[in-house]
C-alpha cells in the first residue's frame, strides 16, 4: 500500500513538473523578453497562454505537499526541518509570483505592469531553482531521517542541488518554448511561432548540455544516485534522451504538436527516472518508503481522494484545457 | 562563501527562541489569509444570484454585476491561492515535529480540500474566462461548482483544525507513536460538525457584508443607481440571512466548548475558579493574582447560559481545575475573553442592522432608504471581518498551550531553526505590501467600471469579440 501511496505522490510531481513547470518556464521566457516594446508581443502570447490555466497548474504543488505529510509524515518533517531556506525562498517566490501575474493582467499603465511582470517573471525563475535545488538535496541523501536537521546550507548549496536547480530551471523553459509555439501558432502569428521556435531550440540544447554535463557532476557527487540511474532507472533515462531529441527533431521540421508530446515525455520520464533511482527510499539511504508510511488507514484515506481526484478533477482539468484551446476562455470578463 | 563559514553566521545572528515566532507568523499568516477565504467561498454564490437574475429576466446591470465581480475575484482568489499555499509550506517550516508526529491524522482532510480547491482552482478559470464564448447557460454551470467546492474545501480545512481541538480517530503505541488510524473518526471529529458550520456561515456573512459594504459607500456618495442598488441588495440579503443562522450555530459551539474544552471555556468566560452562580462578565480583566477586576458582571448568566436546564446553579469549570502550564496564561486568558466580547458584542449589532433590514423588507417592500443605514452599512463590512478574527482568536488562543488538545504542546511542535525571526519580518514586508497592492488594485479595477459607466460596452455574451472562432466550434457547450 505505501508503494502506491509513493506512486501517488511521485504522479503528482510529474504533474506539477509538466504543468506548474511549463508555466514558470513562460516566466522564464517573459523575463528575457527584453524591453518594453521588443517584448511586449511575446508578453502578449505569454499572458494569453497561461491566462486560464495557471492556477490549476499549481494545486500540483499542494497535492505533493498533502500527499507528503500524511502519508510520509516523518520525510515531511526532515525535508522542512532541513531544507528551510530554500523552502521558505520557493513560498515566499510563489507568493510573489501568483498575485503580481493577476495584478499585471489589472493594470494598464505601463510603468506599473512592468513592476508586477519583473517581480512575475524573476520569481517565475527562482522558484524553479529552488524546487530543483531541493530535489537534488533529497536525491543525494542530504536530508537525514529521523526529523533531525540535516545541514541547513550545505544541504542545497552544493554540486547535486546547484544542478537540480538549473536543469529545472532549463527543462521548464525548454518546455514553455515548446508549448508556447504551439499557442503562437494557434494564434496564427507567424513571427511568433519563429521567436519562440528559435527559443524552444537553443532551450533544447542548453538542456542537453546540462542533462549531459549533470552525468559527471552525479557521478562525484551523488554516487548512489548515479548507480541507480545507470542501472535500474537506465531504461528510463534513454527513453528520456530519446524522446527529448525526437522533439528536438519534430521541432526543426516545424511538427509542433508532436514535439509537444515528445517534450512532456522527455520531462516526465526524468522525473519518474530520478523516483525509480531512489527507490525504496524516500530519503536516499537512511528512509525507506516502506518505512516512513502512515498506517495503513491514513494510506487508505489518500489512495480514496487519489482516485476521487482521477474521477472529478481530471475531468475537470481536461475540460479546462479544452476550452482553453479551442479559445473558448479568451479573456478575464468581456473585454 | 563555504557551508562551515555560512553556518557560523547562521549561528551568530540566529540565536533567538523560534517557538514565539513560529507562533507569530503562523497567527500573522493565518490572519491575513482568512480575510480571503469568505470572498472565495461566498462571492460566487452572490455573483451566481446576479447571473441567474440577468439571464433569466433579461436584466443587463445584474449581468453586468455578475461579469465585474468575477473579475474582483480572479484578484482576491488568486491572492487567496497564493496565501492558502504559503500556509501548506509552514506547516512543515514551522510545525515539522506536529507534522512529523500528528500528520498522518491531521493531513487527512487535507487530501480531501486538495481535491476540493484543486475543482475550484479550475471552475474559477473556466468561470471568469468564460464569458465571453460560452453559451449564458453552459456559463452559469460552470459558476455552480465554485459554490460547492468553497463551502467543501472550508470544511475540509476546519476539520483539520476542530481536529487539534478534540483529536480522535487513531490509537497511539508505548512510544507515543500514532499507528492506528481511522480516517472518517478523523475527519468527522468531535468538534468538526459544529466548527465546520460555524465558519462557512461566517463566510456568507462576512463575504456579505464586505461586497455590500462596498455598494453602500457608492450609495452614500450619489451612485443610487439600480446597479448599486442591485449590487448591495444582493450581498446583504445574504449577510442578513447568514448572521441570524451564525448566532444560532456560534451558540451551540459554545456550549460545545463548555461540555468538551472546559479550560478554553474558563478563558472565555473569565472564570478563575471553579463555581456555580457565574457572571457573565463584559470586559473586565484576570489580574496576576487570580481575582477578576473592572468590567460590567452579570450575575448568574454565564452559567445560565451554559445550560439553561439547570439555570444558574450550572457548575462551570474554572481556570484552577487544571495545573498551571495546561492552561492558557493570565495574557492570553485576557485576550480571549476580549476577543469573545468583541466577536459577541459586533456579532449581535450586525444582527440588529439585519433585522432592521429584514423589517424595512416586511413593512415597505424595499431597503431601508436612511443615510443612517447606509453609514452603518458601510461600517458592516469591516466589522465583519473584525468579528470574524476575533472568532478565530478565540478558537486558537482559548487553546493554548496545547497544539494537538492535551496530547502535545505549541513549545514541543516548533521547529529548531532559529532562523524563523527573519523570515517573519520578510514575510510580514511582504503581505503589508500584498494587502495594500490588492486593495489598491481593486479600487482600480472599481474606478476603471465606473469611468467605462453602467451598461457600456461590456455587457456579457454580446457578439464575439474581435476574432471570431470558427463555427463549428461554437457548437461546444459544457452543460
Amino acid at each position: 500500500m505505501s508503494t502506491a501511496v509513493a506512486v501517488v505522490l511521485f504522479s503528482a510531481v510529474t504533474a506539477y513538473a509538466l504543468f506548474g513547470g511549463a508555466d514558470f518556464g513562460a516566466g522564464f521566457w517573459d523575463l528575457v523578453a527584453g524591453g518594453a516594446r521588443r517584448g511586449d508581443r511575446p508578453r502578449e502570447v505569454i499572458d494569453h497562454s497561461i491566462g486560464p490555466v495557471w492556477e490549476a497548474n499549481h494545486v500540483w504543488l499542494v497535492f505533493c505537499f498533502v500527499v507528503l505529510w500524511t502519508g510520509f509524515s516523518e520525510a515531511y518533517a526532515s525535508i522542512t526541518l532541513t531544507l528551510f531556506v530554500p523552502l521558505t525562498l520557493a513560498a515566499l517566490g510563489i507568493v510573489l509570483r501568483g498575485s503580481s501575474f493577476a495584478f499585471r493582467k489589472t493594470v494598464f499603465r505601463s510603468r506599473e505592469r512592468r513592476n508586477f511582470g519583473a517581480a512575475f517573471a524573476l520569481s517565475s525563475v527562482l522558484v524553479p531553482y529552488c524546487m530543483g535545488a531541493i530535489a537534488g538535496a533529497i536525491a543525494s541523501g542530504r536530508v537525514p531521517a529521523g526529523g533531525q536537521a540535516g545541514d541547513p546550507w550545505t544541504s542545497w548549496v552544493n554540486p547535486t542541488s546547484v544542478l537540480g536547480g538549473v536543469l529545472a530551471v532549463v527543462v521548464v523553459a525548454y518546455l514553455a518554448a515548446v508549448y508556447l509555439v504551439w499557442d503562437a501558432q494557434r494564434l496564427a502569428d507567424q513571427p511568433m511561432v519563429q521567436y519562440f521556435h528559435r527559443r524552444a531550440v537553443g532551450a533544447a540544447v542548453a538542456a542537453g548540455v546540462v542533462a549531459l554535463g549533470g552525468i559527471f557532476v552525479l557521478r562525484s557527487d551523488s554516487r548512489y544516485l548515479f548507480d541507480e540511474l545507470a542501472t535500474r532507472a537506465l531504461p528510463l533515462v534513454l527513453l528520456s534522451t530519446v524522446c527529448g531529441v525526437a522533439s528536438l527533431i519534430f521541432m526543426v521540421r516545424d511538427a509542433y504538436r508532436g514535439a509537444r508530446v515528445l517534450a512532456m515525455g522527455a520531462v516526465a520520464s526524468v522525473v519518474v527516472a530520478w523516483g525509480v533511482a531512489q527507490w525504496p527510499y524516500i530519503l536516499p539511504e537512511s528512509l525507506e518508503v516502506a518505512d516512513a508510511a502512515a498506517p495503513s488507514g491514513t494510506l487508505g484515506a489518500i489512495l480514496v481522494a487519489a482516485v476521487l481526484a482521477v474521477v472529478i478533477v481530471l475531468p475537470g482539468f481536461i475540460l479546462l484545457y479544452v476550452l482553453d484551446q479551442r479559445g473558448l476562455l479568451p479573456a478575464e470578463g468581456v473585454d | 562563501m563555504s557551508g562551515d563559514g555560512l553556518q557560523w553566521v547562521g549561528h551568530a545572528i540566529l540565536a533567538v527562541n523560534p517557538v514565539p515566532w513560529a507562533r507569530a507568523q503562523m497567527a500573522f499568516t493565518l490572519a491575513c489569509h482568512i480575510i480571503l477565504v469568505p470572498l472565495g467561498v461566498s462571492w460566487a454564490f452572490m455573483a451566481l444570484i446576479a447571473n441567474y437574475r440577468g439571464i433569466r429576466h433579461s436584466d443587463a446591470d445584474a449581468l453586468q454585476l455578475a461579469e465585474r465581480w468575477s473579475k474582483y475575484m480572479a484578484v482576491t482568489f488568486a491572492v487567496g491561492a497564493v496565501t492558502g499555499t504559503v500556509l501548506s509550506f509552514e506547516f512543515g517550516l514551522l510545525w515539522p515535529r506536529f507534522m512529523g508526529q500528528w500528520g498522518e491524522a491531521f493531513g487527512i482532510p487535507f487530501a480531501f480540500e486538495g481535491l476540493f480547491f484543486f475543482t475550484e482552482a479550475i471552475f474559477v478559470a473556466i468561470y471568469i474566462y468564460g464569458w465571453r464564448r460560452l453559451k449564458p447557460w453552459a456559463h452559469f454551470w460552470t459558476g455552480v461548482p465554485l459554490v460547492v467546492t468553497g463551502i467543501l474545501g472550508s470544511v475540509s480545512v476546519v476539520a483539520a483544525n476542530a481536529w487539534m481541538n478534540s483529536p480522535s480517530g487513531f490509537t497511539l503505541d508505548a512510544a507515543g507513536e500514532v499507528v492506528d488510524v481511522d480516517p472518517l473518526s478523523v475527519i468527522f471529529n468531535d468538534a468538526m460538525p459544529l466548527m465546520a458550520a460555524h465558519m462557512v456561515v461566517a463566510a456568507y456573512l462576512v463575504g456579505g457584508f464586505l461586497v455590500a459594504s462596498v455598494y453602500a459607500v457608492g450609495m452614500l456618495r450619489g451612485r443610487r443607481d439600480r446597479y448599486h442598488r442591485l449590487g448591495f441588495v444582493i450581498a446583504f440579503s445574504v449577510a442578513a440571512v447568514a448572521t441570524p443562522i451564525q448566532m444560532g450555530v456560534g451558540d451551540s459551539l459554545a456550549r460545545w466548548v463548555y461540555n468538551n474544552q472546559p479550560v478554553k471555556f474558563a478563558a472565555i468566560e473569565l472564570v478563575p475558579e471553579t463555581a456555580s452562580d457565574v457572571p457573565e462578565t463584559l470586559l473586565g480583566r484576570l489580574n496576576s493574582d487570580g481575582t477578576v477586576s473592572g468590567g460590567i458582571k452579570i450575575p448568574g448568566l454565564a452559567s445560565w447560559l451554559s445550560d439553561p436546564s439547570t439555570g444558574t446553579a450550572t457548575v462551570v469549570q474554572g481556570l484552577d481545575s487544571v495545573p498551571a502550564d495546561e492552561r492558557p496564561t493570565i495574557s492570553q486568558v485576557n485576550t480571549v475573553h476580549l476577543a469573545w466580547d468583541v466577536m459577541v458584542g459586533l456579532g449581535t449589532l450586525l444582527f440588529l442592522l439585519s433585522v432592521w433590514y429584514g423589517l424595512s423588507w416586511l413593512f415597505r417592500r424595499d431597503m431601508p432608504k436612511s443615510r443612517l443605514f447606509l453609514l452603518i452599512a458601510s461600517g458592516a463590512g469591516v466589522a465583519a471581518v473584525i468579528a470574524m478574527e476575533a472568532g478565530w482568536v478565540v478558537s486558537e488562543v482559548g487553546r493554548q498551550p496545547w497544539i494537538v488538545y492535551n496530547l502535545m504542546k505549541v513549545e514541543d511542535a516548533a521547529t529548531a531553526n532559529t532562523g524563523i525571526w527573519i523570515t517573519f519580518l520578510l514575510v510580514i514586508v511582504l503581505y503589508v505590501g500584498l494587502g495594500i497592492t490588492t486593495v489598491l488594485i481593486l479600487r482600480k479595477l472599481s474606478r476603471r467600471f465606473r469611468e467605462r459607466g453602467v451598461g457600456e460596452q461590456d455587457v456579457p455574451y454580446g457578439p464575439s469579440g474581435p476574432a471570431p472562432p470558427p463555427p463549428a466550434r461554437e457548437e461546444v457547450t459544457v452543460s
